[in-house]
């Protein structure tokens, strides 16, 4: 067990020394690093050659509108070889683009390319840069926290004009967010209550 | 000698054209529609346009409590529903820093792995009825509903189980349950017999599989390869060995290899984890003990019934429960089960309240039809069919 601890931090030494990393850690057991952007291409291909880290799992966005780069951009590596897997985590701000990895990993092209789609964060260097999930002509980047859940196009069949149309969505009742969210336990501050634990004397 | 000129710059011709693959087509598994730019029946190009089932389920499981979250799980790989569920309630459990008791853990590895029998005899039998060979699918189906009858007996559903919850289980086996499977565990060795004795040797079967959408071990990797699909390449890599969950480090088992990896050996490779799955569900049989099988903490896991009309707190419990749900600390996590298809996955993160910020499911499928274009390439129409079985694709998880 001491053997393996040793060499888990060996791991996350090196990694750590990196040219590129902000911060590596071990968060619940996994390997996890934050790069700075402009910095990640150089990285990832040191992980590739040098941790042999052949695979690229998943590529995945998580948005923070109230931060001001706005976006994590997540890269699941797995190295089979040394049974080891390692998240990269980029942060990158609205309508700025990332280096593409699909030139590493050809594998990363569509989860890129699904990057783009749902969350609108270009890759510079990516040969198809197509939407991938959504439809043809969909407009908009559904996981964004500010794309409602409801979207804003509806498709139905028009006997009219014999043909499928897109319409705005219409909702029969307004979309009610259901907030069960105890005010006893998940908000720290009741309404009313601000100036309890205010620094007023 | 003009004439001649002109009547050899005729025939000369080169017949390229493009076909539409789908979306509506039996061969494609689902919603696939697939450009193909052919030169005479030689595939040049491959381009799946994939999102036709696009549901949005990441953005509703936003949406949702943890619990509220399950369901969808079940409709992303419609074929073996228990395996998607079982990297959500994992990657819920890490997060609330919880571990499942012995007997629902044992219960979920039996189930996971009778959910892959479950998905191998559809892949298989669909892949041979993709190359023209009816009697597997046939056989397959009368298989397949004896597995779905014990899922309906342990959950109540046949396919959108939602049994795997974060903390256990949902409910304990129903009594003659275990004797049930013990039984079926016996026989259905001889039915892969049967099926092996169908295709394995067979000529036809050989001629159109072997040496077709063939990928080196390396190309398999770069792809993004994992379960039955890199192991036919020849990499023994198993999340269930080498990076085991619950009681897989307890059980015994092989992990079949392939040499070539060829349709045939993707062929091989699930058969063969059929077998090994039946050796681990007769593990899980004879080492599972009578035991709770959820958390006994009534803040995760829901009291039972009979207690709610007894104890107020346990009324309480169950109230908040299915209304607001559970808090679960902040934080994020990748966990990854073997599911059938290969490696599935589930980056879940936190921000503390009863909902996930975000959940990101990684699909098997998808990284194994990207690679279509590389394996169909120089290949006949009807081999691109055959590839795509072989890949084992199920639209619902690679949409969401």
């Amino acid at each position: 067990m001491a053997d393996e601890l040793i060499k888990a931090d060996t791991v996350l030494d090196a990694i750590a020394a990196l040219p590129g990393v902000m911060v590596a850690r071990r968060d619940l057991g996994e390997l996890v690093v934050e790069a700075a952007r402009g910095d990640d291409y150089a990285l990832f291909t040191r992980l590739r050659d040098e941790f042999a880290f052949a695979q690229v799992m998943d590529i995945c966005g998580v948005d923070f509108p109230e931060r001001a780069a706005r976006f994590d951009v997540i890269y699941n590596l797995l190295s089979v070889t040394r049974n080891e897997r390692v998240r990269v985590v980029v942060q990158v701000a609205d309508s700025v683009s990332l280096t593409s990895v699909s030139s590493l990993w050809p594998s990363a092209t569509w989860w890129e390319r699904e990057v783009w789609d749902l969350f609108g964060i270009p890759f510079e260097g990516l040969a198809d840069h197509r939407r991938i999930l959504t439809d043809y002509g969909f407009e908009g980047h559904p996981l964004r926290k500010d794309f409602p859940l409801t979207g804003y196009v509806e498709v139905h069949y028009d006997d009219e004009q014999k043909s499928v149309v897109y319409d705005k969505v219409k909702l029969t009742q307004e979309f009610r967010n259901f907030d069960f969210l105890s005010p006893w336990e998940g908000m720290t501050t009741l309404p009313g209550d601000e100036k309890a634990r205010g620094d007023r004397k | 000698m003009s004439e001649l000129a002109t009547r050899i710059s005729k025939t000369v011709e080169i017949d390229n054209h493009t076909i539409n693959f789908g979306p509506q087509h039996p061969a494609a598994h689902g919603v696939l529609r697939l450009i193909l730019e052919m030169d005479g029946e030689v595939v040049e190009r491959a381009d799946p346009h994939i999102g036709l089932l696009h549901r949005g389920t990441e953005k509703l499981i936003e949406y949702k409590s943890y619990l509220q979250a399950v369901p969808y799980f079940d409709r992303l790989d419609y074929v073996s529903p228990m395996a998607c569920e079982y990297a959500f309630a994992l990657a819920t459990e890490k997060l609330l820093g919880i571990t499942a008791p012995d007997r629902a853990q044992w219960i979920r590895v039996m189930f996971a792995e009778i959910t892959r029998v479950l998905n191998h005899l559809l892949g298989v039998s669909s892949f041979a009825l993709d190359c023209g060979a009816l009697t597997p699918g046939l056989w397959g189906y009368v298989e397949r509903e004896k597995l779905l009858e014990f899922h309906e007996a342990v959950s109540g559903a046949r396919f959108h189980s939602n049994y795997f919850r974060p903390g256990g289980v949902a409910k304990d086996l129903p009594a003659g349950l275990a004797d049930d499977i013990a039984a079926w565990a016996e026989t259905f060795p001889k039915f892969i017999d049967d099926v092996e004795a169908l295709l394995t040797g067979n000529r036809i079967w050989k001629q159109r599989v072997v040496d077709i959408g063939v990928i080196p071990a390396e190309d398999a990797l770069a792809w993004g390869f994992s379960g039955p699909c890199l192991r036919a390449s020849g990499i023994a890599w198993d999340l269930r060995r080498s990076q085991p969950y619950d009681k897989y480090s307890e059980v015994d088992f092989e992990i079949p290899v392939g040499r070539h990896g060829d349709c045939y050996d993707r062929y091989l490779v699930r058969i063969a984890e059929m077998r090994e799955s039946v050796k681990i569900v007769k593990q899980c049989l004879q080492k599972m003990k009578p035991g709770p099988i959820k958390v006994q903490d009534h803040k995760i896991a829901p009291p039972a019934r009979a207690a709610m009309k007894q104890s107020m707190e346990a009324l309480i419990h169950h109230f908040k429960l299915y209304t607001e749900g559970y808090h679960v600390p902040a934080g994020a996590t990748y966990t990854v089960v073997e599911a059938p298809k290969g490696e599935f996955g589930v980056y879940l993160v936190s921000d503390g309240t009863n909902r996930p910020y975000r959940c990101k499911i990684r699909s098997t499928g998808f990284s194994h039809l990207q690679a279509l274009e590389t394996l169909a390439k120089g290949h006949m129409l009807a081999d691109t069919v055959a590839i795509i079985g072989s890949l084992d694709i199920v639209f619902g998880e690679i949409d969401r």
